[in-house]
């Protein structure tokens, strides 16, 4: 079954487009890479689909509903979560409450019943707070459940952007360069930690340079290029595609 | 014991506690005006600081909102001979839907262009009580009545004192309430980041009104209270200096501190009153506070000192 359709998707900023003419299809269930050369149009594609950006045209379909119009609140609401390439922590809060704000659309956020601190606003955000540290431990934050987030290094905040965005509980998740500043280790633990989301029935979408990390996981690879589909296919597939090693691989890649 | 730290609890016995023990030292009327205006200036500033410190937006309107609702009060009690209460609530109203009518365009600038629009509305807020001078007296101001309700009247520093007072807790009480919620969650996120709070689901533009709105409305309430214990106002109450010693409080108190914002007030309403000499030269303290605040003391007097006093105890018990 298909989760996300994106159809004939463009963007342009400029005179030249960072996506253009794109259609692709993503699967439930499965995890998903984006690769392609910087500047290739990937972290546009993720803000297109997060409606950050409008497209200049074309129609991108989540769980069989036209979401191309919708404020990316409501996309949240639809099921859709992502963490950033540069890392959007809510520097002014703890980091329990930045994996709390995740939880936003569980919890009430109608006025009176916060301003009256009423029993089941109360209540509620107690049991939320416990599945909040759960989640930290899930990824590997229990040692900073109490820290305020601006007194955290960059390793763990990446951590937390994906506490918080698990916190949503997406249908789908978008992440944007996980491994990017990580050592071999923490990248090993990301690497089960994305296998183990997946398990979870929560499908995975992944932007990704560390090519090992991209074999490791992927079911399905999408080559981007200048904005434009080069291929999409199977691990096995990309590694033995001229063209992908020509633009973006090279003949070490293909190896890593 | 250790839920005693926490402003709801701690904080809010403690500003009680200074409310109730404060007429045990003051000596004798004067200083309960002062008291008074504290009280007052406070209850605008702990709104104001849920939409500058919390939210992370900026207005330098709020002595507009302040401004209409005592003359809401004014007004309506004055020429039209309503209850005080019943003019206290519709200039809240009015104040609640001009604000939420206004918060759509102005909320979507940012930075500076915010800093701008909300300034402009207060401007034209001061122009229009100057000249619709029928209504208003104009620049002479106007007198309002004395406050009565349930059969009362508030007179006298005593009982003016008790009512601030309380208005005064209650608005913090509140305000806690709301900042330890999932309301108050999602305005520090917009503060933190306004897509990593439109990606959890929080609707941005929905929070920044609501703030507005409801710091709007403090003030107006404020301003109602103002007007009758002053028992008469002028449109200098909106000016663009009213503006900008409400931000200055809320800077030097600490922003996203609500106790900050009632210290804030309080040394910025004791100070003027105490350098009596300085009166002519206040926009000149308050912009040298300003600055020197922005410079030295980032993060405002409460946080700071919170800041050292947890630093301290921590090293002692180490
Ligand atoms: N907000 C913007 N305004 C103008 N140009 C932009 C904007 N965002 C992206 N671009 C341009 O679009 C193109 C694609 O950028 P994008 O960030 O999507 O690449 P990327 O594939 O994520 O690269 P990287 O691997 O370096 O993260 C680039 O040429 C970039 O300069
Ligand atoms: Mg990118």
């Amino acid at each position: 079954m298909t989760l996300l359709r994106v159809e004939n998707l463009s963007k342009s900023f400029g005179p030249t487009p960072a996506i253009e003419d794109l259609s692709f299809a993503i699967s439930l269930g499965t995890i998903h890479s984006i690769i392609g050369p910087n500047g290739a149009g990937k972290t546009t594609l993720f803000n297109l689909i997060s409606g950050l950006y409008r497209p200049t045209s074309g129609t991108i379909w989540f769980d069989d509903a036209d979401i191309t119009a919708l404020p990316p609140h409501r996309r949240a609401r639809c099921g859709l979560s992502r963490t950033f390439q540069n890392l959007q922590i809510f520097l002014n809060l703890s980091a329990l409450d930045n994996v709390m704000v995740g939880y936003h659309l569980a919890c009430d956020g109608r006025f009176l019943p916060s301003l009256l601190r009423l029993p089941s606003v109360v209540r509620r955000d107690r049991d939320y707070r416990e599945r909040a540290v759960a989640l930290m431990r899930f990824v590997g934050l229990e040692a900073f459940v109490d820290a305020a987030a601006d007194a955290m290094p960059y390793g763990a905040l990446k951590r937390l952007e994906l506490a918080r965005a698990l916190a949503v509980q997406p249908k789908m998740l978008l992440l944007d360069e996980p491994a990017a500043g990580l050592n071999p280790k923490e990248t090993a633990e990301l690497d089960f930690l994305i296998q183990q989301i997946a398990a979870q029935g929560i499908t995975v979408v992944l932007v990704e340079h560390d090519m090992r990390l991209v074999w490791s996981v992927s079911n399905h690879i999408l080559v981007l290029d200048h904005g434009r589909k080069l291929t999409e296919g199977t691990g096995w597939e990309i590694r033995h595609n001229e063209d992908v090693v020509a633009a973006y691989l090279g003949e070490g890649g293909r190896h890593r | 014991m250790a839920s005693l730290w926490q402003p709801r609890t701690g904080g809010l016995l403690a500003l009680a506690g200074v409310v109730a023990g404060l007429p045990l030292i003051l000596p004798n009327a004067f200083y309960y005006d002062v008291a008074i205006l504290v009280g007052i200036n406070a209850t605008v500033c702990v709104g104001l600081n849920l939409l500058i410190g919390y939210a992370g937006q900026i207005s330098l309107g709020h002595a507009g909102f302040f401004a209409l609702g005592a003359y809401a009060s004014a007004v309506l009690t004055g020429d039209h001979g309503w209850p005080p209460l019943a003019a206290l609530a519709a200039g809240a109203a009015g104040v609640g839907m001009l604000s939420f009518v206004l918060a759509q365009p102005i909320l979507k600038l940012k930075g500076h262009y915010l800093a701008m629009g909300t300034l402009g509305l207060g401007i034209i807020i001061s122009i229009v009580l100057n000249q619709e001078a029928g209504l208003t007296g104009g620049p002479d101001g106007m007198p309002v009545p004395s406050l009565r309700a349930l059969g009362h009247t508030v007179a006298g520093e005593h009982a003016w004192y008790a009512l601030v007072g309380l208005v005064l807790i209650v608005s913090v009480w509140l305000t806690l309430n709301l900042i330890d919620s999932p309301v108050g969650r999602a305005l520090q996120a917009v503060h933190g980041s306004e897509s990593a709070a439109a990606l959890t689901g929080v609707d941005v533009i929905r929070y920044k009104v609501l703030v507005f709105v409801v710091s709007a409305v403090l003030a107006s309430l404020a301003g109602s209270l103002f007007a009758h214990y002053a028992g008469f106002i002028t449109p200098a109450e909106a000016s663009f200096a009213r503006s900008i010693e409400l931000v200055t409080m809320v800077v030097l108190g600490g922003m996203a501190s609500t106790f900050g914002a009632v210290v804030g007030a309080a040394v910025l309403t004791i100070l003027p009153q105490a350098l009596t000499a300085f009166q002519d030269f206040k926009m000149l303290v308050f912009g040298a506070v300003l600055m020197g605040t922005m410079i030295f003391l980032r993060k405002g007097l409460v946080p700071t000192l919170a800041g050292l006093i947890r630093n301290r105890m921590r090293s002692g018990r180490a």
